[in-house]
Order: structure tokens, then sequence, then C-alpha cells
């Protein structure tokens, strides 16, 4: 961090000067870098004439420009504005690489169509689709959210219950253990077929094989969470007056924690594979629906569109579990920050 | 802890402890390792009991059995005249590892048997005076692996404390604390013991702590363990670690031990 101000260096003997103009460009050279890759992007735009017809060159032009303002502003007064002002300065090498990308993506796409045009749309055609394609767009992230939803928590929810028993009772785990050996391990996919025609609607289906693919993990997790808990513990609880209702609520799961939540993330991961498939062979509806949509008609531009928007949903939704997990497990040392 | 101690449940007197031809074993591979071998031990309400034996010999075995934790092979335990069968929060353990829950703060740690006997809403001002005898209070809000070693300890001996036990079970609970920490921790003991007068039975590899602070040493044997010496101290509190009388006794349980040559 600089502890000169701008008026002082200007003010100083020579080599206090060009300390100081070495001073300014550490600390602010890469925002006005960043700055300036966004200008260029903004002039990529607008130099040169598409090679197709796209209604929103113009403004992702002049957007880029305003971004480039904006970067250029905050960087000269990121002294000024605390929290944001270090958060630009931290972000700013990684503006610049966008600005850059952004600038080669345009050129190589809409201006010269080095890359073949269909199947590689120039960044004015994904602005297109959330402009013009919103409210489509819009239905499908609620119903993708709202079936992922729903099948997570009932899968997760059945999981963490199937994992305790099993691991706290051995006549419990008798009976589900080798239930759980011989359908945990299959891919809830290859549930797809049976669960469309059995159950009364694609959507009952379509949770049923969320809440199959989130539960198989969480069990397997909570389960060998709950097994490992040093008898250490019980052993304390139990000279203290603890009944087994204590012993599982207040020692067994708390102790699990840890695991069942690596459990929870895992479950999330192969649910978001089989919201997409189900999306896309049963249910008419959902992000997964879109995007076979799209390819159906050839609009390049849209799935590029739709995976942007589910990649911000599923990234979303690992931070959200992270950050419950944070809340719950602060008493954990070196919890991996996502 | 005065206005508290009105307000225990459990009578603050302490109880009997009748150890009759108690005989374990282990099974390590299949074979049995004998742990204790016939031991007999009477212990009267109110008595501080040191037991001092080599390491590995069965000190925390006989400690388990006693508090329920496991049943003897062979011979019975009582505490008065019932049977031990399982724990029971009128005999208490403090461990030889201080075993906090890692996910709960120091006082939630400390109200821990309260909670589980569910009486912890009329008690509270018992966990804030255990955290303050054990010099705690302000790290109440620490987790387990925020405290040191010998703070871990002493949270887990406020623990123990905090259910007003008949029958204190202590596995070198001091093992960890510094010397000085030690000594005060001691007196505390000493001066805990007389005004509650519960039972004490301790584990030490420490003969002068054996002797400032009991009032019987029971040395044991090599594995398995019997029992090889019943020595009364008989000098009031508190005492004096040069006291010559002590260093006499010291002689003979070090001698006990085979540690005449070292001493
Ligand atoms: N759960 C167990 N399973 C098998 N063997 C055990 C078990 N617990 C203790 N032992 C064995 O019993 C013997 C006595 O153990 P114990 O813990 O009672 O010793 P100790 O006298 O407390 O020793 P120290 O002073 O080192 O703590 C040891 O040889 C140990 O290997
Ligand atoms: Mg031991």
């Amino acid at each position: 961090m600089s502890t000169y101000s701008l008026s002082e260096t200007g003010a100083g003997p020579p080599e206090t000067a060009t300390q100081g103009l070495r001073d300014f460009l550490r600390v602010s050279g890469p925002g006005v870098a960043a700055s300036a890759a966004w200008v260029a992007f903004g002039l990529s735009c607008l130099l040169w004439e598409d090679v197709g017809d796209w209604s929103r060159t113009h403004s992702l032009g002049i957007g880029a420009f305003v971004v480039a303002a904006v970067v250029l502003l905050g960087t000269f007064s990121a002294d000024y504005l605390g929290g944001a002002g270090r958060a630009l300065r931290i972000r700013a090498p990684w503006l610049l690489a966008l600005g850059l990308y952004f600038a080669l993506w345009e050129v190589a796409t809409a201006k010269f169509a080095w890359l073949p045009l269909p199947f590689f749309p120039p960044p004015q055609a994904i602005i297109e689709v959330y402009t013009d394609d919103l409210p489509k767009l819009f239905d499908s992230v609620f119903a993708s959210v709202k079936l992922q939803l729903g099948g997570y928590l009932i899968g997760a929810a059945l999981g963490f219950i199937t994992g305790v028993s099993i691991g706290w009772s051995r006549r419990v785990g008798y009976w589900v253990h080798p239930v759980l050996r011989f359908i945990g391990p299959l891919p809830a996919t290859a549930w797809l077929p049976i669960a469309f025609f059995t159950f009364p609607s694609s959507w009952s289906a379509s949770t049923f094989l969320i809440a199959l693919a989130t539960g198989f993990p969480v069990t397997v997790l909570t389960w060998s969470g709950v097994a490992s808990v040093s008898s250490a513990y019980y052993d304390v609880a139990r000279t203290l007056g603890a009944k087994p209702s204590f012993l599982v609520l207040k020692v067994a799961i708390p102790a699990a924690l840890p695991h069942v939540f690596v459990g929870l993330f895992m479950g999330l991961g192969s649910s978001f594979a089989v919201l997409v498939v189900a999306e896309m062979i049963g249910v008419k509806a959902g992000l997964g629906w879109y995007l076979q949509w799209a390819q159906g008609w050839a609009a390049y531009a849209n799935m590029y569109a739709a995976l942007i928007v589910m990649s911000l949903l599923c990234s979303g939704a690992i931070t959200l579990l992270f950050w419950t997990r944070d809340r719950l497990l602060v008493w954990q040392k070196g919890v991996v920050k996502w | 802890m005065v206005a508290a101690a009105e307000a225990i449940t459990y009578p603050a007197a302490g109880a009997g402890l009748d150890v009759e031809n108690v005989s374990h074993a282990f099974d390590i591979d299949g074979a049995a390792l004998p742990v204790l071998q016939e031991v007999n031990l009477v212990i009267e309400p109110g008595e501080f009991v040191a037991l001092l034996g080599p390491s590995g010999c069965g000190k925390s075995t006989l400690l388990r059995l006693v508090a329920g934790l496991e049943r003897p092979r062979s011979g019975v335990l009582r505490e008065d005249e019932t049977r031990i069968t399982a724990p029971n929060p009128s005999r208490v353990v403090v461990f030889q590892d201080p075993t906090l829950f890692p996910w709960r703060p120091v006082w939630d740690n400390v109200a821990l048997g309260l909670e589980a006997q569910g009486i912890l809403k009329h008690h509270r001002q018992r966990v804030d005076d255990a955290l303050e005898l054990v010099g705690l209070s302000t790290f109440r809000n620490a987790y387990p692996h925020q405290l040191s070693g010998g703070m871990a300890q002493r949270a887990a001996l406020a623990r123990a404390l905090v259910n007003d036990p008949k029958i204190l079970i202590l596995d070198e609970p001091l093992g960890k604390l510094d010397s000085l920490t030690r000594i005060t921790m001691q007196a505390e003991l000493v001066a805990l013991w007389q005004r509650k007068g519960f039972t004490t039975l301790l584990v030490t590899h420490d003969a002068e702590e054996a002797l400032v602070l009991a009032n019987r040493v029971i040395v044991l044997s090599e594995r398995p363990a019997r029992i090889k010496a019943d020595i009364a101290v008989e000098r009031p509190y508190p005492r004096h670690r040069g006291d010559p009388y002590l260093a006499g006794l010291r002689r003979q349980i070090l001698g006990l031990l085979g540690l005449e040559a070292t001493w």
C-alpha cells in the first residue's frame, strides 16, 4: 500500500518524483491497464463492421467503455473507497485478463470470423439472448431451482436420517447396509427410464432421481461419520448421566457433522448431473430442457447463455452450502474456503 | 458456590466404595491379557485415596470399572450397598485425556453433565462457579482447540465438579499442568474435597502429589495389578511438601515401585 498521495508525489524533488511514479505504477498500474483493456474491447466492437446481424454490438461497445471508465475512476480514488477500492485493486489483474479475452473473442467471432460462426457466437449474441429471451430463461431457472431444491432437500434429509440410523443401530445396519451396497453405486440416471413410467408425473420422477443421487453420498458419509466418533466422547457423556437420545443428538451427530457436509457436497454435485439429464429427457421445463431446445434450433448463443446461468446457479448453491458449513462448524480449525 | 450448594439435588456427601475380588482382562489378538487380579479395596465415604502404580499396570482400567463403563470379568464393585453395573452421574470421571467436545465452547462443555441430566436450566450458576474455580471464566466462549493443554485439563476438571459427584474419579487430572498451576489446583482440590465431602479416587504417577493430597495411598504391582501396599497418610491438611514424615513415606513408596536406586 502506498503512503504517498498524488499531490505529494508531484511536489517532491526529482528522485522522489521517479520513486513516486514507480509507487504509483505498482499500486495503480494494473487498474490502468485493466481500464485500457476494456477500452480495447469497446473499440473492437465499434471499429469494424459485424460479419453477421447482431443488434447489441453498439450497446456492448458503449458498455465496455463504461466499465473502462468505472475501473479507471475506481483505481484513482481507491484510497477513498475503502473495501470496494481494495477489492478493485485485488481484482485488477483479472479485469485486465477479462478485457483482453473479450476483445479477442469479439474480434475472432463477430469481426473476422476466425472461429466458425454458428458454433462460436460473439458476446453481443449472448447479451442479446439475455435481453430478448429473458422471460423464457427466467421460467427455466425457476423450474430448475424448484426441482433441484425439492429433490435435494428430500434426499439430504432421508440420507442423513438413514446414515445416522445405520451408524447407530446395528439392527438397522444389518437390514439397510446390503440394500445400500446393492442400489447405492448405481448411477441415479440408470433409473431414468423406469422412473419416468412408474411415477405419476415427470416432475415426481425427477424429484425421486435427484433425491436418490443426493441420498446415497449423504447416507454413506453420515454413517461413516457416526461410526468413527471416538468412544471417549460417549464415555464422557455416559459418566455424566447421558441417555441414549442425548448420545445420538448431542454427541454422535455433532461429531459426525464434518463428514455429513462432505456428503452434502458430493450429493450436490451428482444431483446437478441428474437434474440436467432429467430435464433434457423427461421434464419439459428447466435449464436442461432450454439447452435441449436451443440445440434443436441450432441457437448456439442461447446454449452458451443458459450454460453461463447454470454455472452461476451451481456455483451459487455450493457457495451457500459452504457458507452454511462455515457457520455450523466454526469449531473446526482450517476449514477449506470455497 | 455456597448459594449454589444449597440448590444441589445430590446430597453433598461422599459414598463408600467396595471393590471385591475384582479381576479383569482384555482380549488382544485372541489371547487374554490379564490386567487386574483379585483386587480388594474398601473405601469409606469421604476418603481421599490415591492409586500409584507402574505405567500400563491397570490403573485406568480399575477406574473404568468403578465408573461403570465396563463390567469386570469377575468380582463385584459396589457404591454404598448398590452394585455398580452402569455409569451414573454420582460417580464422575476426569479422564486422562481431557476429551472436551470440540464442537462446544468451554461453557457448554462444562455444562454437559447438567444438560444431559436435564437440570441445566435451574443450575446455570453452577457452571459459572465451576469455571471460576478453575480460572477459566474469561475463556467461557472459547472452543477447545483454542485452549492450551493445561487449560483443557482444567476445563475437564470443571466439567466433573459441576455435577457435585459423590465419588470423584480422577485419572492423572493434573498431569499436563505446569508445576505452579498444579500446586494451586492441588490446594483447590483438597479445599473442595474438605468442603463437599465427596469420596475421591485419584490416579497419579507422582508420589509426592499422592502424599500431599490423599489420606490413603494404594500402591499397585506390575500388570496384572494387585494391591502391593495400602499406606495411611496421617497428617492434617494443608500439608507441607518438605514434611519429613511425608518424605519417609515417599521413600517407602518409591521403594515399592522399584525406584530405590534413583531416590
Ligand atoms: N480397551 C482395551 N483393549 C485392550 N487392552 C487394553 C484396553 N484398555 C487397556 N488395555 C491394556 O490394559 C493394560 C492396562 O491399561 P491401563 O490403561 O489401565 O493402564 P494404566 O495403569 O492406566 O497406565 P498409565 O499409567 O500409562 O495410564 C495395558 O497393558 C493396556 O494395553
Ligand atoms: Mg491410565
